[in-house]
Formats: C-alpha cells, structure tokens, sequence
C-alpha cells in the first residue's frame, strides 16, 4: 500500500426486510464518516438498505479454517438447542 | 403569476441541470473509485431534479413545451441559472467548493419551499430536500478534509474560493419576480435564505481553516440571462443531438 | 493459519481436499489452502475483469454530456455509474487474494494487465451506446452468468450482484437500439453502423478459440470457467442474430447462416489478427484510455492525501 491508498473497509447493510445487518462487501475510505458515505453510495445504489455499519478490515478477526473442526462440529451434538429436539402433544401449534 | 411561477421555476430547474451536467463530467474521471460513484449520485439527483422542474415549468408556461424542449432547446441567454454552477470543474477542489457554496444556498432553499403554497413546488422541494442534505453533508465534509488536510489541499480549496466567492451574491439575486410569488405565499424570502447561506459558510470554512476573501466585487447577471462564457460551451454539447437531428424520437 | 493445514496434511492430500471441495461444489474462501496457480489465475482473471468494468466506463463515459434527452442522460449516467460499483465489487474480491487495489491498478497503467479489447474501440455516435448495451453488455453477460457458479467464493458472490444490477444494461441498450432502428432514414443508417462497427469486435470478446486457448482446461477443471470461449461465443450468436433480424438490422457477415441440423447459427471466419493487436495495444482507442485512467489517478493522488492526513489529525485529536 503506498502511503496515499485509503484503508479498507468492510460494510454491512441491514436491508428493509432484513433483521441482521449482512457482510456486502467492502471498500476504501479515508475515515469513518466518509466509509459510511462510501458504503451508501456503493452498496445501496438501489435502496437496498436503511442501515450501515463499516468496521476497518484490518480490525476484523477471522476463524481458522484448519480449527472448524473445534468450533463448530460441538455445536452440531448440541441438538437441544433446536425447537425440533422438543415433542410437543398433537394439536397444539404455534410453538 | 404564471409567468413569475414560470420564471422562477426555470431558475431552479436550470440550476440542477446545468450543475447535473457539470458534475456529470467526472464520470469515469473522479480521483478515487468511491468519489467517483459518490459524484455520479449527485448528478443524478440534479438531473433528476431538472427533469421535475422543468416539466413542471413547461406545464404553468402551457405553450406544450415539455421538460426536454426546456432543457434541450433554449438559446443561451434564455437559461436563468446562476452563474456559480456553469462554470469549469477545474481540479477536485474548485469542483467541491462550487457544490458546496451551492448546497449551503439550495439546503435553506428548499427547507423553506416544502412549505410553498404551490403544493407542486413543495412537493418537489420535499423530495430534493433529502438529496440536498445529504449533498450539503458529502462537500461539507470534503471541504472540511481539503482545508485542513495538507498543505497542498489547502492552497488548492481556498484558491478555489478566492476564485468562486464572487459569484455567490448571484445566487440570492432577487426582482420582481420574486417579489409577486413572495406576497402569494409560493417562495420564501431570500433574505433568511442568504443569512443562513453565510452562517453554514462560517461554519464549514472555520472549521476547514479557510478564509472569505477580503475583496467583496460581485458578479452577477446568471437569473437575468446573462452568463459567462462557459455557458455557450456547455449548451454546445448538451444540445448536439437535439440541434443536429431536430424532430427526432430517442 | 495456513501454516497449521500445511502442518497436517502433505500438499498431495491439501491438493486432493482441494479438489474434493471443488468437486461437490463447495466454495473455495479467501482463508482455504489453494494451489499458487489457482490464486494466480484468480488474481488474473478478476483484476482483468475488474479493470475491464473501469476503462469500460470511459466508451459510454464519452456520451453522457451529448445524451439526446433527460431521461437516456440519466439512464447512461446510472448505468457508467454501476460499472464504476461492479469493478469495485470485483476489486474487493481480488483483494480477498491478498492482492492489493491500487498495486493491480498500477499494473493497469502500467499496461502489464490487460482488459477486454471491445474498449478500445471508439463509440463514435449516439447508437453505439446503443450498440455497447445491446452487444457488448450482452456477450459479457453471456460470459458472466456462468461466473456465479464460480468456485472462488467471493468472485461467485460478487457476480451475483453484479449480474442481478446487469439486467437494465442489456434492455437500455437494445432498447436504443430498436428506437432508432424505427426511426428516420438517417437514425436507421446510424443504428445499422453500428452494429457493423460493433458485431466483431463484440464476438472477439470471447477470446480466441479453443485450440488457441492454452488455460482453459485447468480453468474449467477448477470451475473457475464453466463453458470454452467457443461455446460461449455460440450461443451468443445464436441468441443475438435474431434480435437483430426483429429490428431489421443486418449483421455484416456474409458467411453467416443457420444450420437446421445442428439448431446453430454458423459464422464466418474472425481477424484474430486484430483482435491480437488491439490486446497488445495498438487499437484505436488503447492510449486514450490508459492515459485517461492515468490521470484520474494521478490528478487524484492529492486528494487522497489530503484525506488522510485529515483523518490521521483527527485521530490524534480524539485521542488527546
């Protein structure tokens, strides 16, 4: 990087439907303001989204591909933190 | 009252169109990716904004000019927009403070036209309000990130205000036209237009470190039809297709 | 991180999972182990296409200010517009490769890396914005659509957005098209011009031919590419001859015609010499473009610096 290239940026947007903000790219801004404009003027150029979040790509911390093994196969014994582990009596519904 | 509405309505609609084009031309040029789609918004929203008004004008003219005949088929001195926004892009820095003594003017404009008692008018205003702000916001911030940035960032804003700052009494021009609309409620008074203009200049220009030149010559004569030759060149261009092909569907 | 994979398998078994994964069709993500050639190809291939999306702004760029009205101005404008988003969206996956923007733009400059030929011809009347939409967007989309199903994660995603954003830019254009292909005398000879201008130069796109095309089975075997340039090249063809037909414009091959049999159009014979020469840089528009490019960069290189000088005082102001 030469000492002109704005840092990246990560930019996540949680559309009008949406309930989580969702990773949608990334690009390059001198601060936090700007990588906020940046973000609406790249990423919802067809109003995609009604909010923004940036995070400077370099603060990112990302898992291990090599320990997913650890991280995730536990979770996946854990089948009672899934509604369908539950029986639930006939006719009862919207559990 | 229709000829006033009309006039005034021709101002408005010439100032996007004729900024829209100006700021069109950093499509594919801008000095990074991001500014160069962040300038494209911009134009877009004045040349959509140009598309409303000039419509609208050409239904209060009732001659059955439509907004293309408007924008695309005028003599050079029948355009009334200010002289501030046909001139040159010149570097980023000229083109930023170009938008931002315009934004800082068209911001306090429309906040006040939302309130019209031409419903059309306000209803336009009420749309552009919200892509004025957040133009108003993006040459804010860069004005304050040019003059108080580097030493060469500096030296080229405020040569770009030394160049721009006499043109910006043009922008309140008022007659009669302005007078009439004023007493039946469609425009508010420029008065607190200008006041407020001054105060976001203020502002903006302590906190980027600049300076309103001292000498405070004025030029003005855009809303009376008389431009600066960068005009006639613009028009050129912008009205190639319509004058080489007259009559033509596209 | 790598390093621990590296630790645990030998690069026989890291390049038989590799394979494996690509095989099932599972994404391939920016921290997964990959072949050197793989990430090399990668980087190639979507900075090139990358590059391609910016020096294209510059052809349709050329009309936006002589627009013929309101509507076909902001229309060109959105749609430059969006080439400007979709080679930021591409640069941002190339960067997921460890390379870096501005390094592969300077390659751009520098002429190291290459572009698609097609914008190195001059757009020389209001059609060929018609022409550009209609063709050169649609042999692009041609070539794009299978790029979803990239096995590169991030390259897959970022054609996905860029495909779904695609799909005005091929109607504005033939719509332009179609406009003056029903209008005057004149605005029909101009229609038809372009589409001479432009039809070779649009199958070009595609690539040499298959026996010329030395990467392309390693491409395909990573499902990097799905379809040879050949394939592709066909169907656009097949697709694009009758949309002509329905206008009545005449594509300017005269060895053209359909064969029955085979359900395909079949075409004459392509100067790959020019396509060769203009990918080496002597086409009508290459130094146009590059110093345009150029420039932007350099006349911007102050206000990127100014920038940061701004956000590093701020930083520091916050911090005292």
């Amino acid at each position: 990087m030469s000492k002109n290239d704005w840092p990246l940026w990560e930019v996540f947007i949680r559309s009008k439907q949406g309930l989580n903000h969702k990773h949608v790219g990334s690009l390059r801004a001198a601060d936090a303001e700007m990588a906020i404009e940046n973000a609406r003027d790249v990423y919802t150029r067809r109003s995609e989204g009604i909010s923004i979040w940036v995070i400077e790509s370099n603060n990112v911390y990302a898992s291990d591909p090599s320990d997913m093994d650890s991280l995730f196969e536990p979770s996946q014994t854990k089948v009672y933190r899934h509604p369908t582990f539950y029986v639930v009596p006939d006719g009862i519904s919207h559990m | 009252m229709k000829e006033h509405l009309f006039e005034y309505l021709l101002r408005l609609g010439d100032d996007s169109l004729i900024l829209g084009h100006r700021v069109s031309e950093w499509c594919g040029h801008g000095p990074i990716l991001e500014e160069d789609i962040a300038l494209t918004n911009i134009s877009l929203d004045l040349i959509g904004q140009a598309t409303s008004l000039l419509k609208y004008a050409g239904e209060v003219e009732g001659k059955g000019r439509d907004e293309d005949q408007l924008a695309f088929l005028r003599l050079e001195h029948d355009y009334k927009n200010c002289l501030l926004v046909e001139q040159l892009n010149g570097d980023f820095g000229m083109t930023i403070m170009r938008q931002f003594l315009f934004d800082a003017y068209r911001l306090p404009l429309f906040e006040a036209l939302i309130h019209s008692s031409d419903s059309q008018l306000a209803a336009i205003a009420e749309k552009s309000l919200k892509e004025t702000k957040y133009h108003y916001r993006h040459s804010a911030e860069w004005v304050i990130r040019l003059g108080d940035g580097t030493e060469e960032s500096h030296e080229r804003i405020q040569k770009a205000v030394n160049s721009l700052f006499k043109y910006h009494v043009d922008l309140f021009f008022t007659n009669h036209v302005d007078d009439a609309l004023l007493k039946e409620g469609i425009v508010p008074e420029m008065k607190a237009i200008h006041n407020k203009w001054m105060e976001s200049v203020k502002n903006v220009f302590s906190e980027a470190t600049l300076e309103i030149p001292s000498n405070n010559w004025e030029q003005s004569g855009g809303r009376l039809g008389r431009h600066s030759e960068h005009l006639g060149l613009l028009l050129a261009e912008m009205q190639y297709m319509q004058r080489a092909y007259p009559n033509m569907e596209w | 991180m790598q390093l621990a994979m590296e630790q645990k398998y030998s690069q026989e078994e890291l390049e038989k999972r590799f394979q494996d994964k690509i095989d099932n069709d599972i994404k391939i993500e920016p921290n997964d182990w990959m072949p050197d050639a793989y990430r090399k190809t990668l980087v190639r291939q979507i900075s090139q296409h990358a590059h391609s999306e910016i020096v294209g702004m510059l052809p349709e760029g050329n009309w936006i200010t002589r627009a013929p009205n309101l509507r076909r101005k902001a229309v060109l404008l959105a749609k430059v517009q969006d080439e400007a988003g979709h080679g930021l969206y591409l640069y941002s996956a190339v960067e997921t490769l460890g390379a870096d923007r501005e390094e592969t733009i300077d390659d751009l400059h520098s002429g190291k890396a290459k572009y698609s030929s097609i914008f190195n011809y001059p757009t020389l009347t209001w059609a060929d914005m018609g022409a550009v939409g209609w063709l050169v967007d649609g042999a692009a989309i041609m070539n794009q659509v299978p790029l979803c199903r990239c096995s590169y994660g991030p390259y897959a995603r970022a054609m996905v957005r860029v495909c779904k954003e695609e799909s005005f830019h091929q109607r504005q254009g033939y719509e332009i098209i179609a406009k003056l292909a029903q209008g005057t005398p004149e605005q029909k000879e101009m229609a038809q011009d372009a589409l001479n201008r432009f039809w070779w130069p649009s199958l070009m796109m595609f690539g040499p031919n298959d026996d010329d095309s030395p990467n392309s089975a390693l491409s395909i075997k990573w499902k990097i590419k799905r379809f040879s340039n050949d394939e592709l090249r066909q169907q656009f063809i097949d697709v694009t001859v009758p949309q002509a037909e329905l206008i009545g414009l005449t594509v300017p091959d005269k060895d053209l015609k359909f064969n029955e049999e085979t359900g395909h159009y079949e075409h004459g014979p392509i100067n790959w010499d020019e396509f060769w020469e203009v990918v080496k840089g002597n086409g009508p528009c290459n130094e146009d473009r590059i110093n345009t490019r150029r420039s932007a960069k350099e006349n911007g290189e102050w206000v990127r610096a100014a920038a940061n000088a701004f956000a590093e005082k701020r930083k520091m102001r916050v911090a005292v």
